[in-house]
């Protein structure tokens, strides 16, 4: 069964057409990343689904029923951290999560849903005071008090450091682990590869490209590369003396395999320039290399996007 | 230097504090103490005189206004009361002060130079008072001059209006109650309308089953509350420190509720019309100020040019606070009956359109 629909969605804000006839599903239980650089209209597209905002075309659908019309029946289903997370400053994180629930009427254990997110230690400290990897795991806690069926993490991570990202990481995945469907917007783009089942990499309102990571690698990928850290003198000679794609930056020289006998190719040439290099490495395309080369590298900023 | 000049000029609620808000200071001060004796003072008199001079000092009296010409902005305006009706009493019945009592055998006592005074009703703590007696005393003295030997036969007895004599502390409990009605939520509920929605904090319980009339109605029950406390200190210090006379009775707790209802609405309406905290601030100081300083909250507004008082009239606070010198200092509920009214429809209305136009998520 299906946790999302969404169908041929547009939004527009005066000139700009933030969110530009997107499609896509999500299945329960699965963790969905939305990608893509500031102003794709990620935000955009997470907010008509949680009901904050009003679509122009199209159709969105969670859990069967139209966030916008149906919001007062749907708030009680899903769990919402918007980006940016903020909350009054001299709560402590006990206190917010005892008054969500208020709101919820939903009977939680405050120290134990604390716990779950790993905030229990700092469960008496003002808002204000809290550390910001604390601040968005508070945010995860509020999001749960209602039990929710489907949750949404609009870039939970943005600013934080990387021991306070893996925490929150580790959070993500214990809903996932509870069986609750995550819709997760990020632009660090390993957090989609260490979390989610399917991405949609979007850009200009539009989504470029939608699969499993590895799917989306192999599909938009080129295949395999080999670098060697190299002066341009490498670069003319590999273009002089083989048929190989070849691209260099002045410190690194990057070719590109078709297949293995490419690679013996290049090593023998690579021998015979006599030019200086170390630091070989062979890899696959990794996302972060699809996803500059479909939402270009001068593309990724752009104007904010809410 | 000049960054900071930058910053605080273009800075909206920078540019208000630093220059606007001395002028429209300067501009309200000026105009309220300026006007010195520049507004008409209606006075109830009776005349109890069975001879001709009582009528014609009245008469005179009365001229000083152009016998009240509504484009004479000074003067007495002298209104006449039933002599079946005990002067004092009726002050009150119409939340006055100022009256004169001609008393009988005044043109007898006149004639024969006799000695004789006229009371002047007043309270001490109003500068209408000040401009009824000293008018009085003039006209008092002009009198005894005619063609006399020196002695002076005419005076006055002053008398202060109501039962008791009440000071000014007694008109500045309920003026500062209002005060504190207005200032509070005012301050407090625009910068927090503009706030939540720049934290996103509205987002985020728009995504909770609590509703935006709920929400409302929280804070105004916070705000009464605190403006019962504030009422609470209030009358003790003014009761224990300064003497006042505090009469407690119902009509008090109906304003104590309608004033942070009112206000707390009003709050709401104008955070929701500006969009960022600045602003928000600037447009609820420009709805504040005004109020705070010409509804009678320091100076009782009797005391004001014409044109202000009828400034004074639209302003809400002006009926919240007549109302509570209206059942605090008067016990006159018929007057008040009306301030509450009014307080009660304006309150529905701000807060119907508080919850209409306040929104909590965007479009």
């Amino acid at each position: 069964m299906l946790a999302i629909e969404v169908d041929g969605l547009k939004k527009r804000y005066g000139d700009l057409q933030a969110v530009d006839g997107i499609s896509f599903s999500v299945n329960k239980g699965e963790v969905f990343s939305l990608l893509g650089p500031n102003g794709a209209g990620k935000t955009t597209t997470i907010e008509i689904l949680e009901g904050l905002r009003e679509k122009d075309h199209g159709a969105a659908k969670v859990l069967g029923l139209d966030p916008w019309t149906s919001g007062y029946e749907l708030h009680k289903m899903i769990g919402v951290i918007p980006q940016g997370f903020k909350f009054l400053d001299y709560p402590t994180p006990r206190e917010a999560v005892v008054y969500y629930a208020t709101l919820f009427r939903a009977k939680v254990d405050p120290d134990e849903l604390l716990k779950r997110v790993i905030l229990d230690e700092a469960a008496n400290i003002w808002f204000q005071n809290l550390s910001g990897g604390q601040k968005q795991k508070l945010g995860m806690a509020l999001s749960l008090v209602n039990d929710p069926q489907v949750v949404f993490l609009d870039e939970p991570t943005t600013g934080l450091d990387p021991q306070a990202r893996r925490a929150v990481w580790e959070v993500i995945r214990k809903l996932k682990a509870e069986g609750r469907t995550v819709m997760l917007t990020t632009h660090y783009l390993e957090e989609a590869e260490e979390l989610a089942d399917r991405v949609a990499i979007m850009d200009h309102g539009r989504i470029v490209a939608l699969g499993t990571v590895a799917d989306i690698e192999s599909k938009f990928g080129s295949g395999q590369r080999m670098t060697v850290r190299a002066k341009d003198d490498l670069l003319r000679y590999l273009k002089d003396n083989t048929r190989l794609e070849v691209k260099g930056d002045g410190r690194a020289v990057t070719v590109f395999l078709r297949d293995k006998a490419d690679a013996m190719v290049a090593m023998g040439a690579i021998e015979e320039s006599g030019a200086e290099w170390d630091d070989l490495t062979v890899r696959r395309d990794r996302l972060e290399d699809v996803f500059l080369r479909l939402v270009g590298e001068s593309g990724t900023e752009e104007k904010g996007s809410d | 230097m000049r960054v900071y000049a930058k910053g605080n000029l273009r800075s909206r609620e920078g540019f208000f504090f630093t220059l606007v808000f001395p002028i429209i200071l300067i501009l309200l001060f000026g105009a309220i103490f300026s006007s010195g004796g520049a507004s008409q003072v209606r006075v109830y008199a009776q005349n109890f005189d069975n001879g001709p001079a009582g009528a014609i000092f009245l008469s005179e009296l009365n001229s000083t206004s152009h016998n009240c010409s509504p484009s004479y902005n000074s003067g007495l305006c002298l209104v006449m009361v039933q002599n079946s009706q005990n002067l004092s009493q009726y002050l009150s019945s119409k939340s006055s002060s100022d009256g004169i009592i001609i008393p009988s055998g005044f043109s007898q006592a006149y004639a024969t130079k006799q000695p004789i005074n006229v009371t002047v009703y007043g309270n001490p703590a109003s500068t209408s008072s000040a401009i009824v007696s000293g008018i009085t005393r003039e006209f008092v003295s002009s009198f005894n001059s005619y063609g006399v030997n020196g002695t002076a036969n005419l005076g006055v007895t002053p008398q202060t209006a109501v039962s008791s004599s009440y000071k000014y502390i007694d008109f500045l409990v309920p003026g500062l109650i209002g005060f504190a009605a207005l200032t509070s939520p005012m301050f407090a509920i625009t910068n927090l309308s503009s706030t939540y929605r720049r934290d996103k904090v509205f987002k985020l319980l728009s995504l909770t089953p609590l509703t935006k009339t709920e929400w409302l109605l929280s804070k105004i029950i916070w705000y009464i509350g605190t403006t019962c406390v504030s009422f609470i200190l209030m009358s003790a210090v003014g009761e224990f420190v300064f003497g006042a006379h505090i009469a407690l009775n119902w009509g008090i707790a109906v304003f104590l509720v309608l004033g942070p209802f009112f206000f707390v609405s009003l709050g709401m309406l104008v955070g929701t019309v500006s969009n960022s905290p600045e602003s928000a601030a600037v447009v609820g100081n420009l709805v504040t100020f005004p109020m705070m300083f010409l509804s009678g909250t320091f100076f009782p507004v009797q005391s004001m040019p014409m044109y202000l008082q009828a400034v004074a009239h639209v302003l809400p606070l002006y009926y919240l606070i007549d109302g509570l010198v209206n059942v605090m200092i008067y016990g006159n509920f018929a007057s008040a009956y009306f301030d509450m009214g009014l307080m009660l429809v304006i309150s529905v209305v701000t807060f119907a359109l508080a919850v209409r136009f306040f929104r909590w998520r965007e479009d």
